[in-house]
């Protein structure tokens, strides 16, 4: 099964979300795929608010098994989470564990009006009931495989499919 | 070789006693961890659940209010539940053994002992004690024992200094006073020699060092002037009081004369070099306050970082 370009994904999904887009949305990025993906989205479609970023790795269900691998990069919410409308933004949505720990994350920093799900693609594989606002693109693959966003020197984009 | 106590059989960190033995890659992975928790103080929320529900005890047989705040702080901030037993205090006053004492907070079911005690090797003493009677999920972190280690002030020493300097490997960093009686020197050189600081110098009288503290890999300077010319790290012990009537000093009016860090002492040091202290500090014994609060004093920050290294290092052992 071929996989659309990330770059074309990028632009599609903007596309779903421009139409939602308030005065009071603000994107929050999760590390490390998803921030490049929110950094984009965030001068395409012109967010007013400063871009947010979120390290989840202290609210992870498997911290103990994976440790920080969201690496160094600390949590960033510059914004009032209170009231705001707030899209997080991933590259793959899978398990939905992260999602999950991004939601109690931002939980902390304040009661936002709404929080929506914009990720570039959903492999399935849910372990939790959770699911995207804004996707462009659904595969299905197996548990063996990991779908992984890179970035190469140029900021360029593009998937990869590695086996686990 | 007997595996180093500190790791489990998959060589990660099950307990921290002493720096010394370290591998460098556990040193610079606690250092990595630190990094994302000092964002968590800054927050209006300043807690994260990876302790949630666990037990650490601050079993601090020796007193220390500002080593034992910032372990609480740092448990209470990973939601751990804290209990601080001040022991001379309390049972040990009444006879009852350390292991005892241990054996007692076991069935209490608790997660994580943070052990402060004046005793060199008390902390070690408890973990193989835990091992030796099948408790090795309980993880053991030394607050400070006797002479020997005191890992997390080492630890956030590196912190300060990586901060601040960026690269371990073209400093020269000097330690300053009482290298002999003091734990934190002991860690700040092992921790220092295995991150690749190609020059360690110890500054201080004769009556001052340990015997053979050239091993440990370090250059000796009794002249104070001459050891901190061209040093991109000062780092200052704490002259504990009652050594003053041990007859290894004077009087404080003239250790602060050859040992004291004075701004024109200081002036010898690198232009951007960066003053150190573990606290408490003496003012006017080991350290001017010209110096103590001036642009090249890092010691606020230090205290910061403590928190956030202590939080790592509990949710690398706690996390297990």
């Amino acid at each position: 099964m071929p996989l659309p370009p990330a770059p074309e994904l990028c632009r599609r999904l903007a596309e779903l979300m421009r139409p939602h887009m308030t005065p009071k949305t603000a994107l929050v990025g999760i590390h490390t795929g998803g921030v490049w993906v929110a950094e984009w989205l965030h001068k395409e479609l012109g967010i007013a608010l400063p871009l947010g970023t979120m390290n989840v790795s202290f609210y992870r269900d498997d911290y103990s098994q994976r440790g920080l691998h969201g690496g160094r990069k600390p949590s960033s919410i510059p914004f009032d989470v209170a009231d705001a409308h707030i899209v997080i933004v991933d590259d793959v949505l899978y398990t939905g564990r992260t999602i999950r720990a991004a939601l109690n994350e931002l939980f902390d920093y304040g009661r936002p009006a709404k929080v929506e799900l914009a990720v570039l693609a959903d492999r399935g594989g849910r372990e939790l009931p959770v699911a995207a606002t804004y996707c462009p693109h659904v595969l299905s693959l197996p548990a063996a495989q990991s779908l992984n966003l890179e970035r190469a020197e140029d900021g360029s984009l593009a998937f990869t499919v590695v086996e686990k | 070789m007997t595996r180093n106590p500190q790791l489990n059989r998959n060589g990660e960190l099950q307990h921290l006693l002493t720096i010394d033995g370290l591998p460098r890659e556990i040193i610079a992975a606690i250092l990595d961890t630190a990094e994302p928790f000092t964002e968590v103080a800054e927050r209006e929320m300043k807690k994260v659940p990876l302790l949630r529900g666990k037990s650490v005890f601050n079993l601090f047989f020796e007193n220390s209010t500002r080593t034992r705040t910032t372990f609480e702080i740092a448990a209470k901030r990973l939601s751990a539940d804290v209990i601080n037993l001040n022991i001379n205090t309390s049972s040990t006053a009444k006879g009852e053994t350390l292991l005892d004492t241990v054996d007692n907070l076991a069935a209490m079911q608790a997660d994580m002992f943070v052990v402060r005690h004046a005793s060199s090797g008390a902390p070690y003493l408890i973990a193989q004690h835990l091992a030796a009677t099948d408790r090795d999920h309980i993880h053991v972190v030394n607050a400070g024992d006797g002479r020997h280690a005191h890992p997390t002030q080492g630890l956030l020493d590196m912190y300060t200094i990586r901060h601040f300097k960026k690269d371990f490997t073209n400093l020269t960093v000097a330690i300053v006073g009482d290298v002999l009686h003091s734990r934190v020197a002991r860690s700040q050189i092992h921790a220092l020699t295995t991150l690749g600081v190609p020059e360690v110098r110890v500054i201080a009288p004769k009556t001052l060092l340990p015997t053979g503290v050239e091993r440990m890999g370090v250059r000796v300077f009794h002249d104070m002037r001459e050891g901190l010319r061209g040093v991109d790290v000062v780092m200052m012990l704490r002259l504990q009081n009652e050594r003053m009537n041990g007859a290894l000093l004077p009087s404080p009016q003239e250790y602060f004369k050859y040992y004291g860090l004075t701004p024109d002492k200081l002036d010898l040091a690198k232009p951007d070099a960066i003053v150190m202290h573990p606290g408490p500090m003496n003012r006017g014994v080991e350290i001017d306050s010209a110096v103590a609060d001036g642009r090249q004093a890092v010691i606020l920050p230090q205290v910061t970082f403590g928190i956030a290294v202590r939080m790592a290092v509990m949710s690398m052992l706690g996390g297990m």
